[in-house]
């Protein structure tokens, strides 16, 4: 699939009708959406035939894309039902299959490895202070292979150095 | 909720030893078909939890699963078996119901094919 093909596709997505202001909620454009995955697939191979989790997976933009590029399988994960509705509608739009679960991330526990790539767009942590890094977290236990996360510019250092000594990162990138 | 999903979830509630895997007690399975991949599906096998494999597709009405995956040697030359394991691990679908924890006996429930994995306030 061609990165604009990829980028018209999500850009057609439904997206939060009411959105939470406490839960950070916004939609991932789809200008961002599609080049973060396909960079995530064309220059790692952490894409297609993986088993991809999207964490605050919200309306799913990011899902849908992983689900596009041929994950094999992709996992959304999210708090609020009314976000996992319409990400359930947009997967039924576009005719792709992901599995969605309802829960809170930072108390989450899921077994084994079978999980090879993160994708999200976390909350940034402006209401709940600390809510990247508790995403970076989670994600950096559940991910066998790479995380892919978006964050506020002026983290970069802070989150490159927390990935490195805290979360057990082999290596940090901002692409 | 497939059983990729299931092989994952533990329970969450605070001071629980015995949390994977959870119990499926279905109401409603719907089966879907997907694209068989055998190249995916061979890298899969060391990283399933196969009994959990095994047992939730039993309850979910699926008894054709071996009760150990075979070995990877003879793996290539074994289709019948993948397709076993793609139907099980990736075609069927919990869509109403509940994953229950063996522990607690807490259920977790399932409804349009999402669990609810949210915790009460005196379970964190």
């Amino acid at each position: 699939m061609k990165l604009k093909q990829l980028e018209g596709l999500l850009g057609d997505l439904e997206q939060f009708s009411n959105p939470k202001v406490e839960l950070e909620q916004y939609p991932t454009g789809p200008h961002i959406a599609s080049r973060m995955l396909f960079t995530a697939e064309n220059s790692y191979g952490d894409i297609t035939d993986k088993v991809v989790a999207d964490f605050g997976c919200g309306c799913g933009t990011l899902s849908v894309a992983a689900a596009l590029l041929d994950a094999a399988s992709v996992i959304g994960f999210d708090i609020d039902p009314q976000s996992l509705e319409t990400a359930t509608l947009n997967a039924e739009e576009l005719e792709v299959e992901i599995d969605f679960v309802q829960c809170d991330i930072t108390k989450l526990e899921l077994k084994g490895q079978i999980v090879d790539t993160v994708v999200m767009n976390p909350p940034f942590g402006t209401r709940k202070k600390g809510a990247d890094m508790e995403f970076l977290s989670a994600a950096m236990k559940v991910a066998s292979q790479a995380v892919y996360s978006l964050h506020k510019t002026s983290t970069r250092e802070h989150i490159k150095r927390a990935a490195l000594r805290d979360f057990n990162a082999k290596s940090a990138q901002v692409l | 909720m497939r059983l990729i999903v299931h092989n994952m979830l533990s329970c969450n509630i605070r001071g629980v030893a015995n949390k994977f895997p959870l119990r499926i007690e279905p109401k409603k399975i719907i089966v879907k078909e997907v694209d068989f991949n055998p190249d995916f599906l061979k890298h899969m096998i060391a990283k399933i939890d196969w009994k959990a494999l095994v047992d939730g597709a039993r309850s979910m009405g699926y008894t054709e699963l071996p009760d150990h995956a075979p070995d990877t040697t003879t793996l290539e030359s074994d289709e019948s078996f993948l397709r076993k394991f793609h139907h099980s691990l990736l075609e069927l679908h919990l869509e109403e119901g509940s994953l229950v924890c063996s522990e607690t006996g807490r259920k977790f429930p399932v409804n349009k094919g999402i669990p609810n994995m949210l915790l009460h306030e005196d379970e964190v």
